[in-house]
């Protein structure tokens, strides 16, 4: 058994050991420590694109908060500038509204004091006719003499009468 | 952790068991023989520390050997023959017509002798030597070593699924990441890789462990496994067998048509397919040699450095301890450099294997 000579004995031991030994720890040890090695591999390779997908969802998340957050602001703007446009418009309506009452009252007021004046004016010429008429039959009572002074007087009177 | 080290010292306890009570096994502490003071011979002190050996040699106190003597069993001419090799008295006697040859190309391993002589018959035929050597012994050690801690590492991770590694599994799991990323991954490619990885971590995690267990001095420690080319050999051919045996298609085109070769390197004289058996046998002797000489050589400089201390003090004490000064700290630092190579070894072996895994079972691509 020399440096460099190989012992049969040994060998043989060897062959037998190491390939027994290769067939254990193969089946015994590598197998689930390969398995398990490669199992937890996996979950943390899992776990840690699950964290990356939170992220992601929580990045979007808060993206679309943003996004509901501004919505609801120019909804609420449009709002109140849509509510602002409908009272300006309800105040102009209302105003113009009033006016054209206002007008018409005016108007039924001009028309009926109109009216009222016609009224009175007939009135007034009736009575004066009336007056008249009582005026000619006393003057007509007291100097019914020459016809003609009498037409003559009558006419005059008619058209003194008429300039009403 | 403390169940891992339980054990442990059962299963180290169950080797001293072992040795005690195996009928031909003894520790035995025995007086030398000879008494006259023997020269020290580094040369041959070295070379008995890293070679297999019939007995493990523990310590010398004075004249007195303290050894364990381990089961020498034989298989010849249909028989086992199963003795203690204490009966060779160290190789200085005979035992059944077997003796440990002192000299020539068998020397060290057990020959036959003539009768009960010393003399060395040289016509019969050589014993199928299946002792228990040192080697041997250190190798069920370490692969028994193998089996508790990797066992037990995997019922952690059955134990606590999904759950970070904690106490030894820790220590355990970079490196068997490292060798299924970096080593059987990179070499052998993504589809393939797995069906191979737990013999390169089987392979890596031997030589790694023989490796280290060969730098702790002290019994059941210091055997020089992965330095002793039996070992090395066995696990050569394991690569160079595998890698065979896997082999595509595509792989022993490439040995006995090479694409991309001028035809005339086939025909008529196929030099390309030569090359490339010789490559094919080349490479598991390469891994051979290349672990056998690292983990010898560094048992050797550490050695060497020791014994400068014996060599100048057989000279002159006060000069052996002047030389420790130096000596001592130069074989530590090595054997720090020891433990780095424990592991570059390990890893080389076993990236080189699975290289040859990945070209021999690649697809083609051209």
């Amino acid at each position: 058994m020399e440096l460099i000579s190989p012992g049969i004995g040994l060998m043989f031991w060897m062959v037998l050991a190491f390939s027994a030994v290769v067939f254990i720890l193969g089946k015994y040890a590598w197998k689930p420590i390969m398995a398990s090695i490669k199992e937890r591999e996996k979950s943390i390779e899992d776990a840690l694109s699950a964290a990356e997908r939170a992220k992601e969802e929580m990045k979007s998340l808060i993206f679309s908060n943003e996004k509901m957050k501004k919505e609801a602001i120019a909804e609420r703007d449009a709002l109140l500038t849509e509510a602002r446009k409908i009272r300006d418009s309800i105040i102009e309506e209302a105003r113009v509204k009033a006016k054209e009452e206002y007008v018409k009252i005016v108007e039924n007021a001009k028309e009926s004091i109109n009216y009222e004046k016609l009224a009175a004016i007939t009135d007034l010429k009736n009575q004066i006719a009336q007056l008249s008429i009582e005026i000619a039959e006393k003057i007509l009572k007291q100097e019914l003499s020459p016809e003609t002074k009498q037409q003559e007087y009558i006419k005059k009177l008619v058209e003194e009468i008429n300039i009403n | 952790m403390t169940r891992t080290i339980k054990r442990l010292s059962v299963f180290i306890s169950l080797v001293v068991a072992f040795t005690l009570v195996s009928p031909n096994i003894l520790w035995a502490v025995e007086e030398s023989g000879t008494q006259h003071e023997e020269e020290f011979n580094a040369g041959k002190m070295i070379i008995d520390h890293i070679v297999d050996a019939y007995e493990w040699h523990l310590l010398t106190i004075g004249e007195t050997h303290v050894s364990v003597y381990l089961p020498v069993i034989l298989f010849d001419e249909g028989q086992f023959h199963v003795f203690s090799s204490s009966k060779f008295h160290h190789g200085h006697s005979s035992y059944d017509g077997y003796k440990i040859e002192t000299e020539g190309f068998f020397k060290g391993s057990i020959v036959k002798t003539k009768g009960d002589s010393m003399e060395t018959d040289t016509e019969a035929s050589l014993p199928f030597d299946i002792s228990i050597t040192k080697h041997v012994l250190a190798l069920f050690f370490s692969l028994t070593l193998l089996l508790v801690v990797f066992i037990s590492v995997a019922r952690k991770y059955k134990r606590n699924p999904n759950k970070a590694p904690n106490g030894f599994q820790g220590l355990i799991e970079p490196l068997i990441i490292f060798i299924r990323d970096d080593v059987a991954k990179t070499s052998i490619g993504e589809k393939k890789y797995e069906k191979y990885t737990p013999y390169l971590l089987t392979l890596f995690f031997f030589i790694f462990l023989n490796n280290l267990l060969g730098l702790i001095p002290i019994f059941p420690g210091g055997a020089n496994l992965t330095g002793d080319i039996s070992v090395t050999m066995t696990l050569a051919l394991f690569t160079f067998f595998i890698t065979q045996f896997i082999g595509t298609k595509n792989y022993w085109a490439h040995i006995f048509n090479t694409p991309d070769v001028p035809w005339y390197l086939k025909v008529p004289i196929p030099i390309m397919p030569i090359i490339e058996i010789v490559g094919a046998v080349i490479k598991p002797f390469v891994l051979m040699i290349r672990l056998f000489a690292n983990i010898s050589a560094g048992h050797i400089i550490v050695l060497g450095f020791v014994s400068l201390i014996f060599i100048l003090g057989n000279v002159t004490a006060p000069l052996g301890f002047g030389i420790s000064v130096i000596s001592v700290p130069l074989s530590i630092f090595m054997s720090f450099i020891e433990l780095l190579v424990a592991f570059i070894q390990a890893y080389v072996f076993t990236l080189l294997t699975a290289l040859y895994f990945g070209s021999a079972t690649q697809e083609g691509h051209h």
